[in-house]
């Protein structure tokens, strides 16, 4: 037994001293880790930002002059350090946050990662970047949106994209607006599901309505990766809200949709908080009985030729799929980090966390729609903002709201079906 | 309230059903063998899949998806006896439980391999749409998946109790050796029972995508249930499972709409465990 250990421990040892060797001699790259769901119910997530992170890493490890300005196209690697190429090393999740923890561990301690992205979940990303944070090592974010996350008081954690609090203002102004065109608007319910996202969003929206003068008249909670949701939307049914607000991972989300067909019930506004709504699979699965939902997000496709359509092209080559909200965040974040550490000129994690935070990103340098990228003292993206779609066909998202940038007008009510 | 509270009862009825119906084929083989086939919710999942692939190649719906559901996964399921589990049988109970624990992650895996991560979903109308009965709503996929249920609980049950086969598993159930001793072949018959178990599992599966998501990992979602349900129903017992899951189906619709449905796996477990401590054996278990 404890001779088996022995060897055990030696083999380990010269694994890593041969791991160690190699990353040495091959010197130029940049190894950065992404931990995100690659099993369990979220697994198509993972698929989606390994696709979407082939493409970023294809725009920085080899030039792209036809992306004109964009930051990292233009020549081949990093600059800023000699055109070292960046390289992802992948941990997969599995969905639970004590795996996340795990693996954060292992890729800063085994893998030498030099800066860590994801984690997807808010539950998980809460508990792998306070591994970073003990290590110091810089952990950038581009999609979990529970606010706490930014509350910690933590020096290595970055997140580029808008919160909670950011969207309960976005939903405010656009009910208003749809309040102001005639719709109801007055009785709100909120669904949500129990993880670190769906109740932090729901009780940053009712706190924030709240501040209003918005009372939410109904909060129903349910258990994530239900089997099954009639009780939940009978409650509604019974009810009549005017407005639901969804806050639901994919599975479930494709649940409500075929259960409130069932059960013959349309909310006259149903708007969704991004995530399982925004889920290519989701609108594939249901997006023809969920028509006129309405949706959250960030992400633009951009007139034909500029750099987003050509990412949202290249995107598309590479997965099949149509770029959707939650990817082009993950994406941009890692645009972002990848930025920090071109403009730090080493891979020392307190130079890149320094970069970080003087990072200075303009609409014109960044994919998304934000109004740039910058960062406060507790590592929020100060510039993030968001806009209003709305699945109209059933097919395609597109932007409604606000109305300087809106492709259509918002359709009412609810069609569903 | 109170006609909301009768399509609440009647949902949960409906839900039950499948939860008997996905519950079946693991009863049988814990009955049988004493084997937990931890891949259980992965043959469900593997149905799934056979009803959406007749769907997108043939166009064909649950007429054609169930039978081919059925006939591939009994097939799967003596392969899987033959190939995986005589072998572990012998061995102590933690070999049985990584076996099929191993088999469930292989079968997972390779359809996530082959099909991807992404959610699927087959056509809402591919089973007639919905009834309206004085505005109680019946959607007739999941009808269709209930009158099922009792015909496999049925057949089932009237398979070991009045045939000759039956009479065989059962004795081969009892005692393997003694069973030989009278001229059955233990091998053969829990081949069949395996058999008849992952079919019944494909079957339901194959159903059960008429009006649920579908997706590599479904199995684990669903696979907790029907544990829970078989061992509520008592173990190896096809018609308690079948009460089980109607019990389980309609307390988690009731508690989820008078209490909460965050409340309503407490409620479940607090009750099944609470039954447990005053009959271990279940509804209709043998003491």
């Amino acid at each position: 037994m404890r001779f088996s250990y022995v060897i055990g421990l030696f083999s380990a040892a010269v694994m890593s001293a041969a791991l160690v060797g190699n990353a040495a001699a091959q010197g130029k790259t940049v190894k950065i880790g992404g931990i995100f769901p690659m099993s369990g119910n979220a697994a198509s997530i993972g698929v989606h930002v390994k696709q979407a992170f082939d493409v970023a890493l294809d725009i920085i490890n080899n030039p792209h002059p036809e992306l004109g300005n964009f930051p990292l196209a233009k020549n081949g690697g990093l600059a800023g350090l000699g055109g070292a190429k960046v390289e992802i090393v992948y941990a997969d999740n599995q969905g639970s946050p004590a795996t996340g923890q795990n693996q954060a561990l292992r890729l800063i301690t085994e893998e030498k990662v030099v800066a860590l992205t994801g984690a997807y979940q808010s539950g998980i990303t809460l508990t792998a970047s306070a591994i970073a944070e003990k290590y110091n090592i810089p952990f950038v974010n581009g999609e979990s949106v529970a606010p706490n996350l930014t509350e910690r008081g933590f020096k290595w954690f970055f997140r580029v994209t808008p919160i909670a609090t950011d969207f309960a203002r976005v939903y405010y102004e656009f009910l208003n607006d749809m309040k102001a065109a005639g719709a109801k608007t007055d009785n709100i319910a909120i669904l949500h599901d129990n993880t670190e996202y769906g109740a932090s969003v729901a009780s940053t929206l009712t706190t924030a309505f709240k501040e209003k003068g918005i009372a939410i008249a109904l909060d129903v909670a349910y258990a994530t990766n239900a089997t099954d949701v009639q009780s939940q939307v009978l409650q509604l049914k019974e009810k009549k809200p005017d407005v639901v607000i969804a806050i639901s991972y994919t599975s479930d989300a494709i649940l409500f949709a075929k259960t409130m067909q069932a059960l013959d019930y349309k909310p006259p506004m149903l708007l969704a908080d991004d995530s399982g709504y925004s889920d290519p699979s989701f609108i594939k699965a249901v997006g023809k009985i969920s028509q006129g939902v309405f949706n959250r997000s960030s992400w633009s496709v951009g007139p034909a030729g500029s750099p987003t359509a050509i990412i949202a092209k290249m995107y598309k080559d590479k997965s099949g799929d149509d770029m959707d909200d939650t990817v082009a965040r993950q994406m941009q974040a890692l645009f972002v980090l990848c930025e920090a550490i071109d403009g730090a000129g080493s891979t020392e994690p307190t130079k890149i966390q320094a970069a970080l935070k003087a990072t200075d990103l303009k609409p014109d340098q960044i994919m998304m729609g934000y109004k740039g990228v910058k960062f406060d003292d507790k590592g929020q993206n100060i510039l993030a903002s968001g806009l209003i779609i709305q699945l109209q066909d059933g097919e395609n998202y597109v932007a409604v709201w606000p109305k300087a940038t809106a492709e259509k007008a918002p359709i009412m009510p609810y069609k569903g079906w | 309230m109170t006609f909301t509270l009768v399509q609440v009862i009647v949902g949960g009825l409906l839900l039950g059903a499948v939860y008997a119906l996905f519950s079946s084929g693991l009863t049988l083989v814990w009955g049988m063998m004493n084997v937990v086939n931890f891949a259980h919710g992965d043959f469900v999942m593997l149905g799934m899949y056979v009803a959406f692939v007749v769907y997108t190649l043939l166009g064909g719906g649950p007429l054609i998806g169930a039978p081919l559901a059925t006939l591939l996964l009994a097939t799967l399921g003596v392969i899987v006896y033959f190939g995986l589990i005589r072998d572990i049988m012998k061995g102590p109970m933690l070999a049985q439980i990584l076996g099929t624990f191993g088999l469930a992650l292989l079968l997972r895996y390779s359809v996530f391999w082959w099909f991807g991560a992404n959610f699927l979903s087959l056509p809402e109308n591919l089973v007639g749409g919905t009834f309206d009965i004085f505005g109680i709503r019946i959607q007739a996929s999941r009808l269709l998946a209930g009158v099922v249920a009792l015909l496999v609980t049925l057949g089932l049950h009237l398979l070991l109790t009045r045939t000759t086969l039956g009479s065989r598993m059962l004795a081969v159930a009892e005692d393997a050796t003694a069973a030989q001793l009278m001229g059955i072949r233990p091998d053969s018959m829990q081949a069949i029972a395996w058999g008849i178990a992952a079919g019944a599992t494909g079957l339901a599966g194959a159903l059960i995508a008429t009006f649920f998501y579908i997706v590599p990992t479904v199995g684990e979602t669903l696979g907790i249930v029907a544990f829970v349900t078989v061992s509520l129903g008592g173990f190896g017992s096809v018609p308690g499972a079948l009460v089980a899951g109607l019990l389980i189906g309609v307390i988690e619709s009731l508690s989820g709409y008078l209490i909460g449905a965050v409340y309503k796996d407490i409620v479940v477990y607090t009750l099944f465990l609470g039954f447990l401590w005053f009959r271990p054996q279940g509804l209709m278990g043998k003491t």
